[in-house]
């Protein structure tokens, strides 16, 4: 087709050929990013190894989902179709815009096949990406700036506001995406006042508005207009790309392998060195992540991509309640140190300061309940718990716990349990069972039975939590299972002793109960406690261990093939409205959701419904183990919190799967003076009031 | 500063659920956790915290059996560089004043500044730390909840009953028995315990010490306890029993009723 403007290529300034501009600012532009992602690769290079390079399989289809499907941006709606928009057009200009610079050289130039038919396609879609995108960047620009979303302020422990880096960013690209169209418009409108046959402009487009605005301009104009846009593009092009790897853009680039080496085991913790395996640890000088050089890649990877989206802190139960944790910042404050430290112009400073009380203040590492909030919801897969128990391994070291966690510490040390209770005690609470059925006590040798039930602390030696003992007793026993405890042989699973840092103590009580379930000779393990479940199945790492079900797990199976029944609420409870509240160490951590649920509702009658915040979106309710002891700064508890949450929903009765929920929620609801008003129960106490019936 | 710190094993309270024998002597210690006392984990703190400012080094010094030896270790992981274990079948059954005299001697081994206890034990008499000062001849202050170091001398601030404080000046050397809550004490895990599993800890017997058995021990103990019990319920006295939940109920109900509590 033939042009009526002078191309950029052919195109002088001031008598000097604009081609060569066309070749220098590529050029340059390439040395100077090359030279920029050195400097930011040279920390990953330096930091501690983190084995990623295993599935493929799995990590590409993550790769698809969560970074070309965009999986997780609709969970928030606007911000998240915005993002799609932006995202794809992206995608889609990518390859005009490098049309667009090599086109600066060559004025002919065309990638192969888009001469074809599928150029047409291709040339339309792209008008209409650049409009699209254009819009969503206006649309975008509004939002930061009229309506100014909560997640994305800066609070005054923060100092740094990047505010002007979202917004210099969306000038940029509604600059790239008007500066394509007018060159396109412009040439086309120059097209049409000659009377030559046009390039065909895709309807309502950016760069068809711009042709039918121009057709009455003189020649001069759209010559004009046509060799700046392209100059202007070609440099904010550059220079945008030059911008990326300077400040949370940088997840434009390092997305794609975030995701890829994005997580794929759920509900563990990383061991504390890669490439040590749990009987060497005695070898090791240090434990966890104490200065920044004790990062993994992985962990830097994360600080470089976090997007400064927020969406990790809004559903963070801790930063919720006021408590002196945002997972935001963990990551913000992880990249500002890396950009301090390992400066792109200037020499690194590989300091060893201990970042536990500089960087991250200790409050901060211990307000976490592990709950995995965070991590569920990053769209671009960055991690959070796996840090918080490196950076409390590092103080747990150094000595450095609260004084509320030492006392829980040294009892599950000599004791096995948290409240420093008789081992020989920790089949008391079968005693009140007797009358009705045997529990078998798997102490001595040769004791054997089909089902391991695995209590756990809480359960075995609570006053409160030993009925939900008591109704998992029962609830085997009535489905006619062979089941044993281990009585004083069990020690504490650990879930929480590993993840409050204290590593070693966690290795002594996974190999106790390691080996007393391999002694008891049990075929299956049940467990009614999520964080035994949790550790059991994903940290113990065992492949000599049978499976472990979560009873709601064993209850669904045995409803669903009819060997346990469930009867009607009765009159009382036929007024109850119950509403079930996610564990996290049932659901997110082991995406163990309906099975809960379709128990509940095999009770007949039974009136249920969800609170807005369920399934992955769960709240947590304080956290479990160790965290009961901790004494957080915060202005009002989770769990308080999470039963208003029930109210509004209209909810009467709180069901659970896990004796910390029940206890957390419990205890809130006399807090928040709704006793008689609202009630909790477990799962396992719900069935059995409905059992047989 | 060259820090001595003494240190006893005891049954933790924490840990234990503590019952009279059936010969109504003593408790009952088949099933009981061992673990340093308290105050003078708080005492150790302070020693390590002094000498990573002041410079020097804490050493832990216990009377006791072969089991003792773990609490030296504990208090090793806490960051104490040496150890002492105290130990001979003559020292068993000596009252005070003999734990005072076989300190007395270890502190005469050595070469320290400063001398501290814990402010008492799990037997409470509070005793050991005077009667070593006195022994020693050094200037005592008790229940020490403040330390700053000076030249030659400390500055201690002491608890007083009713939540008011001291402050003196003392000479060096010199003994302080140790209040809780002087400090925040380190937590030690099992990793930091298993770095000094092998540190060689000497063992000193009465020869050792240059004491003469007979002086120390059951025999030349001055206090003999004759019996131990738990009182019988008083007038006006009333148990309360039932669940923990029962048990507040019960009590807030008496407090109500009594005029305690609105």
């Amino acid at each position: 087709m033939e042009h009526a403007l002078i191309s950029p290529a052919a195109y002088a300034i001031f008598g000097i050929p604009a081609v060569i501009f066309s070749i220098i600012i590529p050029i340059a532009a390439a040395a100077l990013f090359a030279y920029i992602i050195a400097k930011r690769l040279a920390p990953l290079v330096m930091a501690r190894p983190d084995y990623r390079f295993d599935r493929p399989g799995r990590r590409v289809f993550n790769v698809i989902k969560f970074w070309l499907g965009q999986w997780k941006h609709p969970r928030y709606m606007v911000a998240g179709v915005i993002h799609i928009v932006i995202f794809f057009g992206f995608i889609i200009l990518s390859i005009r815009s490098a049309e667009m610079v090599i086109k600066g050289i060559s004025e002919g130039f065309v990638f192969p096949g888009l001469n074809t038919w599928a150029g047409d396609i291709y040339y339309a879609l792209k008008d209409y990406a650049a409009t699209a995108v254009f819009i969503a960047v206006v649309a975008a620009f509004v939002r930061r700036v009229f309506f100014k979303p909560e997640r994305y302020t800066y609070p005054e422990s923060y100092p740094r506001n990047h505010t002007w880096e979202a917004l210099l960013v969306l000038g940029f690209i509604a600059i790239l995406m008007v500066a394509e169209s007018l060159y396109e418009g412009a040439a086309v409108a120059a097209q049409v006042q000659a009377g030559l046959e046009s390039d065909f402009l895709a309807p309502a487009t950016l760069a068809w508005f711009f042709k039918v605005l121009m057709l009455d301009s003189a020649n001069s104009t759209l010559q004009g207009a046509h060799i700046i846009s392209y100059f202007v593009h070609d440099i904010v092009f550059f220079t945008f790309l030059c911008f990326l790897p300077l400040g949370k853009h940088f997840h434009v680039l390092t997305s794609i392998f975030n995701v890829y080496f994005m997580r794929l085991d759920k509900g563990n913790i990383r061991p504390v060195r890669y490439g040590v395996g749990d009987e060497a640890l005695d070898t090791l000088e240090t434990f966890g992540v104490k200065t920044y050089q004790d990062f993994t890649w992985k962990d830097i990877l994360d600080f470089y991509t976090c997007a400064d989206c927020g969406r990790c802190s809004d559903n963070c139960p801790a930063n919720a309640v006021g408590r002196p944790l945002s997972p935001r910042f963990i990551s913000l404050k992880g990249r500002d140190y890396t950009f301090d430290h390992f400066p792109v112009f200037g020499d690194f400073l590989k300091t060893d300061e201990n970042i536990a009380g500089t960087v991250y203040s200790e409050d901060e590492i211990w307000s976490c309940t592990t709950c995995g909030a965070c991590e569920r919801e990053c769209p671009i897969g960055n991690e959070y718990i796996n840090k918080i128990v490196d950076m409390r391994r590092a103080m747990v070291e150094d000595g450095n716990v609260p004084q509320s966690l030492q006392k829980p510490l040294q009892c599950l040390e000599k004791r096995g349990n948290p409240y420093g209770k008789m081992e020989k005690k920790r089949a008391d609470w079968t005693r009140e069972l007797a009358e009705e059925f045997e529990v078998k006590v798997l102490e001595k040798k040769g004791g054997s039975a089909d089902t391991l039930y695995f209590v756990d602390s809480v359960s075995a030696y609570d006053e409160r939590m030993q009925s939900v003992a008591r109704a998992t007793a029962r609830i085997l026993n009535f489905a006619g299972i062979d089941f044993g405890v281990l009585g004083k042989n069990e020690k504490d699973s650990g879930n929480e002793v590993r993840r409050f840092g204290e590593e070693m103590l966690y290795q002594e009580l996974k190999d106790q109960n390691i080996e007393a379930i391999l002694n008891s000779g049990a075929a299956g393990i049940v467990t009614a406690d999520p964080h035994a479940y949790n550790v059991i199945k994903n940290d113990y790492n065992s492949g000599d261990l049978p499976p472990i079900e979560h009873i709601s797990q064993f209850l669904c199976r045995n409803i669903k093939n009819g060997k346990i029944r469930l009867g009607g609420p009765g009159e009382e409870a036929g007024q109850k409205v119950y509403t079930y509240h996610d564990p996290c160490y049932l659901g997110r951590h082991n995406d163990i959701y309906d099975q809960p649920r379709d128990v509940i509702d095999a009770i007949t009658g039974v009136n249920r419904v969800e609170m807005a915040r369920s399934r992955d979106r769960s709240f947590c309710c304080g956290g479990g183990g160790l965290m009961l002891f901790y004494e957080a700064r915060e202005d009002e508890r989770m769990g308080v919190r999470r039963v208003k949450m029930a109210r509004e929903a209209g909810a009467n009765v709180i069901v659970t799967a896990c004796p910390f929920c029940l206890a957390n929620i419990e205890d809130a609801i006399k807090v928040a003076g709704l006793e008689g008003e609202m009630e909790a129960i477990d799962l396992c106490e719900l069935v059995v009031q409905h059992i047989g019936s | 500063m060259e820090i001595l710190v003494c240190a006893k094993r005891v049954p933790d309270t924490a840990e234990n659920e503590i019952e009279i024998n059936s010969a109504g002597n003593d408790i009952k210690r088949d099933d009981l956790v061992y673990s340093v006392n308290e105050w003078d984990n708080y005492a150790v703190e302070e020693a390590i915290q002094i000498v990573e400012k002041h410079g020097g080094s804490v050493t832990v010094v216990t009377v006791g059996d072969d089991e003792s030896e773990e609490i030296l270790r504990r208090e090793m992981a806490m960051g104490a560089e040496n150890g002492i274990l105290l130990t001979d079948e003559a020292f068993e059954g000596s009252d005070g004043k003999g734990i005072a005299a076989l300190l007395k001697a270890a502190v005469e081994k050595g070469n320290y500044d400063l001398i501290m206890t814990g402010a008492q034990a799990d037997e409470g008499y509070a005793q050991v730390g005077g009667m070593l000062a006195a022994m020693l001849d050094y200037p005592y202050a008790s229940l020490v909840n403040k330390i700053e170091v000076g030249d030659g001398k400390l500055t201690v601030g002491r608890e007083i009953e009713g939540g008011n404080i001291e402050i003196n000046e003392i000479e060096l050397p010199c003994v302080l028995s140790i209040q809780t809550g002087i400090n925040e004490p380190r937590y030690v895990g099992i990793r930091g315990i298993r770095k000094v599993a092998s540190v060689n800890i000497p063992a000193m017997g009465a020869s050792d010490l240059g004491i003469d058995p007979a002086s120390v021990g059951a025999d030349a103990a001055g206090v003999k306890r004759i019996d131990y019990f738990v009182p019988e319920m008083g007038e006006g006295a009333q148990m309360l029993e039932g669940s923990d939940d029962e048990i507040l109920e019960k009590l807030i109900e008496l407090l109500k009723s009594k005029g305690g509590i609105k």
